[in-house]
């Protein structure tokens, strides 16, 4: 076959045809550079949605009694704002990164399967407007948690329907896309590019990629068992007929605990990737980084019970999740401490995206000790949907995901668009960002541990305070993601033009091609010594 | 890898994945509102339907022609099986959700249903069950009328597959016609067997746990074997068509994949919601 194809080598057309512009050009685009963006503003779009019912949620929360919704209207409001945050803001914006890096970053022309790479994207359309719509039907949409237990859900209305096959759509966009970043890292290497040289971030999607294929499957089962004991009368969720609620909670949260991990792990690539360039040194400790990711990736999958220890388990089955979710926070440990030793003694300018990376370590290093108190037995009875649990998730998924994403948007900002951003106004964001986050959610420790409970549009007088203070650090936090939209669009407009390497330590193949990337990269393989 | 990297095979723009997009809203908007009894749900379903008809047809199509007219090499082809492998994978794990539901129920589930004597006095843990509340009697599908045929029936199926394939490596078109027809003629004959066993079944889905889990897994099983009939009926045309060579067959063998997982899947089935 290797003779055939020398003399179609100029059958390769679509370079010479030139490609459709307009918005022919994004319909129809196989094109990893042009479906990144498209990902990373569908993300955006998304994000200021769902941040919008985060305000919503945190209105009616500014004073106990109801002010502005019904607790109906609020329930909807907390399930969305879950529901569109992880699966249309952040997961999305994971593979807008994966699609840009992930090809300029191993020295590939494009991903493996162009085409489907497309259909991923343009699959988060439907889902999005069914789950969007959703709101809009008779009864209004999902209320019962993003979780979406049974029997609430079995009882729900029409929403319930929207939401199940908007998540069937996104698990298929999830599982194509993952077959396609595992197939690209695997067959579309540059010459020479083994796979411990391989850039983190490769890595980190690398390993993402196994835990969406092997989740989400998961996930479209439960789904379809609630679909069926909704309309078609099987018993999976219901005592009577031998079915059990728990049963949906064990297969949920077989999948719900890889995704926190597969909304982690790229995170923790992007800042394996801007800590080195601003330290001005290698990532310490290599190895073990690859293989603190593939470890945290394995114990994902055996502990997922520690979020049920109020539904009733056996002690035993209890204690074993206990100590494997513990022992999550060894991998973990090595990846901070790998981050700090970076550092140490490194040649340090903090440039925006170095300020959200440094805050993510911190940040995260905090939610992820309050998950630590989490996952212990009985404190966690304690704490089960309170707002601590509110706080410990925001702190790994906002100051872990969200930041880690924004930092990884200022540092590859000057790739995409061949200008440097105003980082006076980047620096403005960072700090708003980060004051406000905190001012937002380090009092849930504080109202958590007191007692007030999660998904409740009132709550008793003694919350009032902190609660007004989380609410005026929400309204800041919302606020100042309009500042980060400005610098973008300010960024793709115009600015100081980037060079090349863009960041005087930046390393791989990624820097050694034009500002902005041209369409075409890396059509003949680069040679990696 | 040296001599091929200069050829990566790269597509240019097209409509299908926007298609795919417009099918599935159809289909799930579609469904959602047949579901919900409201009357323009099923002219959806039936656009949407057709839609993803079109979409497989032409897309499958659209790269059929690729491989025929030679734009592959051997990277494009190991990207194909690095994709199929892993796509069967996802599909073993749907079916692990599905199987964990059924050993949930059995082991942890009913025998705490049983020991809560304060819900359902009298009610013992008992293996099939249609759970406590439902007190209609139903016989059980045993193993050994029709599974233990359907299990011959798909075993067979496989000996000959594989048989065709060694037809293809030897250039055999006669032995590699002959093995596909056969193999998608017992899987058909299983499809029917297992129609037929449906019909005679004495239990629905609706027959407590014992029912869900029976249908739900025996009917993801057939829709796959039905996918898989159908892919195999494609092969079986591009074959008679005059394409594949002893070299150069992986639509061939994608296809063999799939059907050797369902397979397997089938195996289990037999053991765990026939036999034990």
């Amino acid at each position: 076959m290797s003779t055939t194809t020398a003399t179609h080598h100029d059958d390769h057309a679509h370079d010479s045809h030139g490609h459709p512009t307009g918005l022919m050009r994004w319909v129809k685009s196989t094109n990893h550079k042009d479906i990144g963006t498209m990902y990373l503003w569908f993300s955006f779009a998304m994000f200021l949605f769902a941040g919008a019912m985060a305000m919503g949620i945190r209105a009616e929360l500014f004073q106990p009694g109801l002010q502005f919704v019904q607790p109906e209207t609020f329930n909807q409001l907390t399930t969305l704002h879950g529901l569109i945050m992880i699966f249309g803001a952040i997961m999305p914006a994971f593979v807008g990164f994966a699609n840009w890096q992930v090809p300029l970053m191993i020295g590939a022309p494009d991903m493996a399967f162009p085409r489907l790479n497309n259909m991923s994207f343009w699959l988060l359309i439907p889902a999005a407007i069914l789950l969007i719509a959703s709101i809009f039907v008779p009864g209004g949409a999902v209320a019962g948690g993003w979780t979406m237990y049974p029997p609430l859900s079995v009882q729900g209305g029409m929403s319930v329907d929207m939401s199940v096959f908007a998540l069937h759509i996104l698990g298929v966009s999830s599982i194509v896309g993952s077959i396609n970043i595992i197939t690209t890292i695997f067959n579309m290497r540059a010459p020479g590019m083994t796979l411990m040289k391989m850039p983190m971030f490769v890595w980190t999607w690398l390993i993402t990629a196994y835990l969406l294929i092997a989740a989400m499957p998961v996930l479209a089962g439960a789904l379809t068992m609630l679909i069926t004991d909704r309309h078609f009368g099987t018993h999976f969720f219901n005592a009577a007929g031998g079915g059990d609620p728990v049963l949906f909670q064990h297969v949920f949260w077989f999948f719900g605990h890889p995704e926190v991990y597969i909304m982690i792990l790229p995170a923790f690539g992007i800042l394996s990737t801007i800590i080195p360039t601003f330290a001005r040194k290698p990532l310490f400790g290599y190895a073990s980084m690859v293989y603190a990711t593939a470890a945290i990736a394995v114990l994902s999958f055996v502990v997922w019970a520690h979020h049920m220890f109020t539904t009733g388990m056996p002690v035993a089955g209890q204690l074993f999740f206990m100590y494997s979710t513990m022992l999550i926070s060894v991998p973990t440990g090595v990846k901070v401490f790998n981050w700090l030793a970076t550092m140490w003694k490194g040649s340090m300018t903090f440039e925006t995206p170095m300020l959200f990376s440094i805050a993510v370590v911190f940040l995260f290093t905090i939610g992820g000790f309050s998950g630590l108190v989490c996952a212990i037995l009985p404190v966690d009875i304690q704490l089960q949907d309170t707002y601590y649990v509110v706080a410990h998730f925001h702190y790994v998924l906002f100051s872990g995901a969200a930041m880690a994403i924004m930092g990884g948007v200022y540092y590859w900002l000057p790739k995409w668009t061949g200008h440097m951003y105003d980082e006076k106004l980047g620096k403005w964001h960072f700090w708003l960002t980060t004051i406000a986050f905190n001012v937002t959610f380090f009092p849930m420790h504080f109202t958590g541990l007191a007692g007030m409970p999660r998904r409740i549009p009132d709550y008793s007088q003694q919350f009032a305070e902190f609660n007004m203070i989380s609410s005026l650090g929400a309204f800041a936090l919302g606020l100042s993601q309009l500042l980060f939209l400005y610098v973008v669009i300010k960024c793709i407009r115009g600015g100081e033009k980037a060079t090349n390497q863009v960041w005087e330590g930046a390393h791989g193949l990624e820097w050694t091609v034009a500002s902005p990337a041209p369409f075409h990269t890396f059509e003949t393989p680069p040679q990696v010594k | 890898m040296s001599q091929n990297t200069k050829n990566y095979y790269l597509p240019g723009p097209s409509f299908w994945p926007l298609i795919a997009s417009i099918s599935l809203f159809l289909l799930a908007g579609g469904f959602t509102m047949v579901l919900n009894k409201i009357a323009m749900g099923t002219p959806l379903m039936i656009a949407g339907g057709l839609a993803l008809a079109y979409l497989l047809f032409g897309w499958f199509k659209e790269v059929i022609g690729e491989s025929v007219g030679k734009l592959y090499n051997q990277q494009v082809d190991k990207s194909f099986r690095w994709g199929m492998g892993w796509f069967i994978f996802s599909e073993v794990m749907f079916f692990f959700g599905f199987f964990g539901a059924l050993f949930y129920t059995r082991s942890v589930s009913l025998p705490w249903l049983a020991d809560a004597q304060l819900l359902w006095p009298g009610f013992a843990a008992t293996w099939p069950s249609a759970g406590p509340g439902l007190t209609e009697a139903f016989t059980p599908m045993g193993p050994w009328g029709l599974p233990a045929i359907n299990t011959l029936l798909l075993l067979t199926s496989g000996a000959t597959l594989t048989w065709a394939h060694w037809g293809l490596m030897k250039d055999n078109r006669k032995q590699l016609t002959i093995g596909l027809i056969l193999t998608i003629a017992l899987g058909v004959l299983f499809l029917y067997l297992q129609m037929h066993e449906y019909a005679e079944a004495g239990f629905t889905i609706k027959t407590g746990i014992y029912g869900a889990t029976f249908y739900m897994l025996t009917g993801f099983h057939g829709l796959h074997v039905t996918m898989g009939a159908i892919m195999l009926s494609i092969i079986l045309f591009r074959v008679l068509k005059g394409h594949f060579n002893a070299h150069d067959h992986f639509g061939f063998e994608a296809v063999a994949w799939y059907w050797h997982f369902v397979d397997v899947v089938w195996l289990f089935l037999f053991i765990f919601v026939y036999w034990l």
